[in-house]
């Protein structure tokens, strides 16, 4: 079973602070990790292939040193690692990272399944791992907890929702994103982590991939930042006490003027 | 300090205190007080390689030696054993029990012993143990009973060892038994003993002050039968093995202690910041200020003679009977002094199970006792110094 995993470097720190003249992420002194949920994609991955054998192949999108990331993940276990680098794709959104991560797996071929976390801790949208299934017109389960069973030809897989969960079968190639109830993700050994600084890891460019400069980075992506900006905290609310009648009006007072504005 | 370490050491720094942090502080209480080993702990250590890093690459382990050497990645060891000793004492020397168990191999074990037992030793599939130590038998090595009689392709085992680590949780023990007792030292011989030979039974588990996440049981031989191809070296050649796996071990039992001392006062300082009477924080006192500049220097020193010894041996010295010596009565009395004035500092809460304080303490006391009482290791280093002026 040949296995991809889509990872991103994330700022370690959920507690990330913003710029207020820029509206950007303050990130110096903040140091980069893999996407926490990455972390069960990884993980899941290498269990796959120690049960049935085959290869994992962990891809970024990102800077040059997104690198360590890639190389953390061979560390655990994963065999290959390309990174996707090219300043063309610089300012993507969901639909412009998707697309790219899509066209970067066409060009690496030869996959079964491929894994996401469910969403990155730094972005929150969940979107990139759907985005790349609808690009490459393939299935997709997101929010796995489980995978029941798994051949060549399909998956059962457990799918997390708020009330429970579904069971889901999926023909192969399938892409699924994972939640962290699914495994524990594992500590690297030291000889992957000497394996994982020998590694060579490749890297494909907007060239390699065949993908034209208007369809990638902030050219290729449909979303308009209007403004960032951090929110206010909301304040605390108010509870009215008495008998049924009096509260009513007393609410209905409360409301009128914020319907009015 | 910064102690120059390599690339691999630093690896195996940096992927200890990740197991200290996530996998043994978390339970480091609960076995404690439940005296229990964990297997969950033991497996997540050997499935980071590291019951391979003393362990030459051509039995599995990641180790490379120079021709002729037997021990090296003693310095590793120690690393090891020291970050994981900073969150439990317990785990920590079941680890190195398992080291120490090795090393006889390691010293004088025969391809065809190294072969056979090193590669799941290395893997961390099995654990081994060194079994010395009987009820009439601890410092006085020439005092043991335990028997082993030449009967044909056979050894014929009698005698009962305790207060082994490991014991009952390990696959193989070298075991230290008398082939012949008019020899006195001379008449003791080295054997590997599969845990599940028949006459090999484990008696009682010990209920201990401290690192109860070991295990120590006693070790009971009835008759038990072992091949002769299981005798390390030659017979008479027990009692020296026992010497230089002692040499080469001790730094092991130094670094855990160190551990444990470097743990105390991480909490240690850590409480002293937050604690506050008489409307300041505690740590604005000079007397607490000095007792942990003491703490800190008498860690610093205590790991400054580990690691230079660990590279004496790492070099392919084997003559640090001395250093060896120095290293576990240093790192020991020192990790007693540091552990007690924790509990001192905490105060109250110190003295109280709810705190770590307390742990570090019992932990720490036995160090000064095991692989050679402090007295014994003095009488090492005397001994040494009066050979060397001699020799002069």
């Amino acid at each position: 079973m040949n296995i991809i995993v889509c990872i991103k470097q994330v700022p370690e720190t959920t507690k990330v602070k913003i710029n207020p003249e820029t509206n950007t992420l303050i990130r110096e002194g903040v140091k980069s990790i893999i996407n926490p949920f990455d972390m069960y994609a990884i993980e899941e991955a290498i269990r796959l292939k120690e049960r049935f054998g085959g290869k994992v192949t962990v891809i970024t999108m990102g800077p040059p040193q997104a690198e360590s990331a890639l190389r953390e993940a061979i560390s655990m276990g994963a065999d290959e690692a390309v990174l996707i680098c090219d300043r063309a794709f610089a300012g993507s959104d969901t639909w412009a990272t998707s697309f790219t991560l899509a066209s970067a797996i066409k060009k690496i071929g030869d996959y079964n399944l491929i894994i996401c976390g469910k969403q990155a801790s730094d972005g929150d949208t969940a979107q990139v791992g759907p985005g790349i299934s609808v690009h490459l017109d393939i299935p997709q389960v997101t929010y796995v907890k489980k995978i029941e069973e798994i051949t060549d030809k399909k998956a059962r897989v457990e799918r997390m929702t708020e009330e429970g969960y579904e069971v889901i079968e999926a023909p192969l190639p399938l892409l699924i994103s994972v939640v962290k109830e699914i495994n524990e993700p594992r500590i690297p050994s030291l000889r992957g982590m000497m394996k994982a600084k020998k590694a060579e890891i490749k890297s494909l460019g907007a060239k390699d991939i065949a993908v034209d400069s208007e369809q990638v980075g902030l050219k290729g992506s449909p979303t308009q930042v209007v403004k960032i900006f951090t929110p206010v905290p909301r304040k605390g609310g108010q509870i009215l006490q008495g008998d049924t009648a009096d509260v009513v009006n007393k609410l209905a007072d409360l409301l009128k003027p914020e319907i009015s504005a | 300090m910064d102690y120059f370490l390599n690339e691999e050491q630093m690896m195996i720094k940096e992927l200890c205190h990740r197991i200290a942090e996530e996998k043994v502080r978390p339970v480091t209480a609960e076995l404690d007080e439940k005296d229990e080993f964990s297997w969950d702990v033991i497996k997540a250590i050997a499935q980071a390689d590291l019951f391979a890093i003393f362990i030459p690459q051509e039995y599995g382990g990641t180790l490379s030696l120079a021709p002729k050497q037997k021990i090296g990645g003693v310095l590793d060891v120690c690393i090891a054993t020291e970050e994981i000793a900073r969150a439990c004492g317990g785990i920590a020397v079941s680890y190195a029990a398992s080291v120490l168990g090795s090393f006889p191999i390691l010293i004088q074990g025969t391809e065809e012993q190294k072969k056979k037992y090193l590669p799941d030793l290395a893997s961390g599939k099995k654990l081994a143990a060194f079994g010395l130590t009987e009820p009439e038998a601890g410092s006085d090595v020439s005092a043991i009973k335990t028997s082993a009689t030449k009967d044909g392709d056979y050894y014929i085992l009698n005698g009962t060892k305790h207060f082994i680590t490991n014991g009952g949780e390990a696959e193989i023990y070298t075991i230290i038994a008398m082939t012949d007792k008019n020899k006195g030292p001379r008449g003791v011989s080295a054997f590997i003993v599969e845990k599940g030979t028949p006459g090999f039974a484990f008696g009682k588990k010990e209920n201990k002050m401290g690192i109860r996440a070991s295990a120590t049981r006693e070790l009971i031989f009835t008759d038990c039968k072992i091949p002769k191809e299981n005798l390390l070296g030659k017979e008479g050649m027990g009692f020296i093995v026992t010497m230089r796996t002692f040499d080469m071990s001790r730094p092991g039992v130094a670094a855990q202690a160190l551990g444990l001392a470097q743990g105390a006062l991480d909490i240690t300082l850590q409480y002293a910041k937050q604690r506050h009477q008489f409307g300041r924080s505690i740590s604005s006192f000079q007397g607490i200020q000095w007792m942990l500049a003491d703490m800190a220097t008498q860690i610093e020193a205590a790991r400054a003679l580990i690691y230079a010894t660990a590279r004496m041996i790492d070099s392919g010295i084997t003559n640090v009977a001395k250093e060896s010596a120095m290293t576990k009565l240093f790192a020991s009395d020192t990790a007693m002094r540091v552990t007690t004035d924790c509990v001192q500092i905490f105060g109250g809460y110190g003295y109280m199970k709810d705190y770590p304080a307390e742990k570090y303490m019992r932990d720490a006391k036995i160090t000064q006792i095991y692989e050679g009482t402090n007295q014994i290791q003095r009488n090492i280093i005397a001994l040494q110094m009066i050979k060397e002026m001699a020799n002069k």
